[in-house]
């Protein structure tokens, strides 16, 4: 085929077409490894459906030197390797672009595209010439194509080779399988291709930062947060959270001198059991979390209203996916907002912690142990999909080994023994949080029956109403309380004054600064603010007061934040105008810049002359 | 700094035990559960096994779900920590308890209603997790607190107080326990205190999941001629396969029965358990047996009491979760939080 392909450089998108299960994830990965090791950023994601077997799976790699977080949309190279979808596939390529095949058999008439360049490389029989074992010849196609991939893209093979030994250290015969296999790809597509008009070209664009996904990130917060009791029940896109804490307690918390652990982590029978484990954990005075996703969160209701009631600390990663119901449990939403912000039967209220990316899913994964106790409360920390199970690259963890853990009101044996007046639902300076003891700290003093019905300030049981509303109120000083010690929003001001602003939070941030900088251009200026926390901070209704239209962007259908905002701010609700995505994929730059930039030009919202794009 | 259980200073009359602490010492606030309610015997029997454990009170947490019965922790160990927690969850939270502090004795009471029906699936995983802890059914065959509904343990034919019958088959939770490796089985009767107070002091000492049935008449809603759960019936269907004595640790061992009548059981804290035989023929180390023995005596109508079934040197789960020895709930900073130097590792691992 003769005709010209796509020439870019540092700025397109790969597509790698899978069956699930045929050992492509980790070529992949070194894919998009690889290219970061060249100092070029990279957006990652897998897309995949719930089975395990023999389903397609895709992973999308967009490479980006401007750093964009988001999807593109769109694929400049596909490298089709699934025959189930190969129709699909090639209708997904842009014009111009490209499609890699394994050309063992020969691609038979009308499977192509006029107007994509088609590569075939016998990965298949190359594999069969190379390997003996069935099992390694299937496998090592994936490192194969890795291969050719790095001959047509200017991918340095010395990065790949590097990284592979990192890999297979001190596992010789792995590390010299895989090297011959990627050679393999290498050489043949060197002696028959030329290079394609897609390049990579090594940058310094990536820094110190590091490829992670946000479970991994949530977990890992978890152990430094102290976190010592995990109890789940395996729900995508939650497992890998309880995974992760798993393998980094098996590295970071095992006594070297015994081997035993300092952590317990409990597989319970279902998510009940789970958060009772949390519960019980908790109010032995443990840290303890469960992960989950909404489902979970819907068995877990009456437990929730207890804790809130009760005043016991917990932990509980919403790893939010497609619902209601089963709904999509391998596709990405924020649908949770509501039915974890207001969880339980009565009044009830809990704070919840968003993350944007993987770097702020360690630090909140830790700082939401330190609230919990604090503030005596459940609370959530609300990932999505497409945060906890995506790599993203993103700044490296940090930690400041001055901090200590922040256990909150708790009243010491020695208090105790010198006579402090101990009312555990006593508010004793005017912030809504009493003290509380943990069974066994002292002989004679300290000890309280804990019930979710109502009692005293004395933890006396009561109906008394006015007993009943004085602990309600209480509550709700505490909740006030809260506002100022979660994680305040981020504000940023427009390059030029604007009437209107944007709000979002969590992984909807993704493709924020590349869509506003589109908007931008285009006419649209907007101040921005990113919700990092419930209950809103002060600053917030402030920011939206300082606007005349806001644009809240979210991934669910019912605007469910904006619905927050109303119902706990008191705002006039057309001045909050949705902005939704739900459809299960990750939110694209298009999509955001699409709806917005309609919305303000209806508004009356543009500015001056569009600016001319630059390039 | 430790803090050592003092003994209030009490009437020099009262009977002391090891510790110095006497019967009121493990009391609580008065019940109001209904006069004559089996529950009320069992809290006496639970007061009088810790007196006669001599454990500082506030080293005992106390459980429950949601009933009559589960109400009354309220009324005994006044010095322990409490949580009444929710219907038919007191196993999952009792399980969590555990696992943030090991060093505790955990007490955790029950319903038919609460174990059998809601909670049945967190009373068989806490069972065959084998949580170190005394599990207390107060079984009465009915639901007290909502006034009378048969619960999942009312036998098969039992007619209710309104005069319905139950055509249902009912759950024996001393049967589910014996197959779901619950490592000390017992069942007893409210109003034999004489065998009920050893089988708690048992079961406190045993290491593991020890499951006590404890038949409790409810004279509100299920104590008439047609129940099974009567006071009456109980009487008159009972059969003991044993009685339980303690030696205290490292007492002299003396005996004054027969050989074949005795058998000792020597518990994971060195204190030794004495079975008096009352069937000669009854095991309690015979899993399979005490099954046999329970059903065919349960087809004949007879409510069997007693150590149904023991397994010495057990373990639980903190053994197979190879937890450290110190409870999690207070291990110091420095063991938990890995630092920034591990964090930099972790970092370079992720580029
Ligand atoms: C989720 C929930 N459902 C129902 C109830 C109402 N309820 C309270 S106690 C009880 C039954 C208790 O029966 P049992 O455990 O046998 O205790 P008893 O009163 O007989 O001692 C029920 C159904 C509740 N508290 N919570
Ligand atoms: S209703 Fe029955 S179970 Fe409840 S307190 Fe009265 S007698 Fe006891
Ligand atoms: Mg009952």
């Amino acid at each position: 085929m003769t005709m010209r392909g796509l020439a870019r450089t540092n700025d397109f998108v790969v597509k790698f077409a899978n069956v699930n299960g045929s050992g492509s994830a980790s070529a992949n990965a070194l894919f998009a490894k690889a290219i970061l090791r060249m100092g070029v950023p990279v957006a990652a994601r897998n897309i995949f459906p719930s089975n395990i077997q023999g389903m397609p799976t895709w992973y999308e790699v967009r490479i980006v030197e401007a750093g964009w977080r988001g999807r593109r949309g769109g694929v400049d190279l596909m490298v089709a390797m699934n025959p189930e979808t190969w129709k699909a596939d090639v209708t997904e390529i842009e014009p111009g672009g490209y499609l890699l095949y394994d050309a063992t058999r020969p691609l038979a008439a009308g499977r192509a595209r006029a107007d994509v360049t088609a590569i075939g490389v016998p990965l298949t029989h190359l594999c069969q010439e190379a390997f003996a074992d069935p099992r390694q010849r299937q496998l090592f196609k994936n490192i194969a194509y890795l291969g050719s991939l790095s001959h047509l893209l200017s991918i340095e093979a010395e990065v790949v080779e590097s990284m592979l030994s990192e890999q297979y250290k001190g596992k010789a015969p792995l590390l010299d399988a895989n090297r011959k296999a990627f050679r393999l790809g290498y050489d043949w597509s060197s002696e028959h291709l030329a290079p394609l008009g897609l390049r990579v070209e090594r940058r310094d664009r990536v820094g110190d930062r590091i490829f992670v996904d946000g479970n991994s990130a949530a977990a890992l917060g978890a152990v430094y947060g102290g976190a010592t009791v995990c109890a789940w029940y395996p729900i995508t896109p939650s497992t890998s959270l309880a995974e992760a804490f798993q393998r980094y307690c098996r590295k970071l918390r095992v006594d070297k001198a015994t081997g035993r652990h300092r952590y317990a982590i409990v597989q319970a029978e279902d998510e009940l059991a789970s958060i009772g484990m949390v519960v019980g954990a908790g109010w032995n005075g443990a840290r303890a979390f469960t992960a989950t996703s909404g489902p979970g969160i819907s068995l877990m209701q009456e437990f929730i209203g207890l804790a809130y009631f009760a005043e016991i600390p917990a932990v509980l990663f919403d790893v939010q996916r497609g619902s209601p119901s089963t709904g999509m449990p391998t596709k990405t939403q924020q649908a949770d907002v509501l039915s974890a912000a207001y969880a339980s039967h009565g009044d009830t209220k809990h704070p919840l912690l968003f993350p944007e990316d993987p770097t702020e899913a360690f630090e909140m994964g830790a700082l939401a142990f330190d609230l919990a106790d604090r503030l005596q409360t459940p609370v959530f920390v609300m990932l999505d999909l497409d945060i906890g199970m995506q790599d993203w690259l993103t700044e490296p963890f940090r930690w400041d080994d001055s901090r200590t853990l922040d256990r909150g009101k708790l009243m010491t044996a020695e208090e105790l023994e010198a006579g402090r007046d101990f009312g555990r639902y006593l508010d004793v300076d005017g912030d809504g949080i009493p003290f509380r003891t943990v069974p066994g700290t002292h002989p004679r003093r300290g000890a309280y029956f804990t019930r979710g019905t109502s009692k005293d300030r004395y933890a006396r049981y009561t109906e008394e109403g006015p007993a009943y509303v004085d602990n309600m109120q209480r509550l709700l000083r505490k909740f006030e309380t809260a506002k100022s010690l979660v994680p305040g929003p981020v504000i940023e001001t427009a390059t030029q004054p604007a009437r209107a602003a944007v709000v979002w939070y969590g992984s909807t941030g993704a493709p924020m600064a590349e869509s506003l900088a589109v908007l931008a251009d285009q006419g649209v200026h907007l101040d921005r603010m990113r919700i990092r926390a419930f209950p809103f901070a002060d600053a917030i209704p402030e920011f939206i007061a300082a606007h005349d239209h806001v644009f809240v962007v979210e991934q669910n259908r019912d605007a469910q934040l904006r619905a927050l905002l109303l119902n706990e701010c008191g705002i006039a609700p057309d001045k909050l105008i949705p902005v939704l995505h739900y459809d299960g994929n990750p939110l694209t730059a298009r999509h955001i810049e699409s709806e917005i930039g309609e919305k303000a030009r209806a508004l009356g919202l543009v500015r001056g002359r569009p600016a001319v794009a630059a390039d | 700094m430790t803090f050592l259980a003092k003994p209030k200073i009490h009437h020099p009359s009262l009977p002391v035990n090891a510790l110095g602490f006497t019967r009121r010492d493990y009391e609580g606030p008065v019940s109001t559960l209904c006069a004559g309610c089996g529950h009320d015997s069992i809290s006496a029997a639970v007061i009088q096994a810790f007196f006669e454990l001599a454990v500082p009170p506030h080293r005992v947490a106390k459980l429950s779900g949601i009933g009559c019965s589960s109400k009354t922790p309220t009324y005994f160990l006044g010095q322990s920590h409490g949580f009444n927690t929710v219907h038919g969850r007191m196993p999952s939270v009792l399980t969590g308890a555990n696992l943030a502090n090991r060093s505790l004795l955990y007490l955790g009471v029950s319903g038919d209603g609460d174990s059998a029906s809601i909670g049945l699936g967190q009373f068989a995983h806490l069972m065959r997790r084998n949580v170190d802890m005394t599990y207390l059914v107060e079984n009465n065959g009915v639901y007290g607190l909502t006034k009378g509904q048969f619960s999942a343990t009312a036998d098969k034919g039992s007619r209710s107080k309104r005069g319905a019958a139950n055509d249902d088959e009912p759950i024996d939770l001393v049967m589910m326990a014996l197959t779901l490796g619950a490592s000390y089985v017992a069942r007893g009767f409210s109003g034999d205190k004489d065998q009920l107070v050893p089988l708690i002091v048992g079961a406190v000492r045993h290491k593991g999941a020890a499951l006590i049935d404890v038949v409790s008449p409810c004279v509100a809603f299920n104590n008439h001629p047609g129940s099974t759960k009567s006071y009456d019936y109980v009487r008159a269907h009972n059969e003991a396969v044993n009685r339980l004595d303690f030696m205290p640790e490292r007492a002299p061992i003396t005996t004054s029965q027969a050989p074949g009548e005795t058998r000792d059981i020597v518990m994971h804290d060195g204190s030794t358990m004495r079975l008096k035989r009352l069937d000669a023929e009854y095991d309690p180390s015979d899993k399979v047996g005490a099954m046999a023995y329970l059903e065919s005596h349960r087809a004949r109508g007879v409510v069997v009491t007693g150590l149904l079934y023991v397994a010495e040197n057990a373990s639980d789960m903190h053994d197979a979760l190879q937890t450290v020895d110190a409870p999690l709930n207070q291990l110091p900073d420095a063991e938990l939080v890995p630092g920034s130097a591990a964090l930099a590792g972790i970092n370079a691992s992720l580029r």
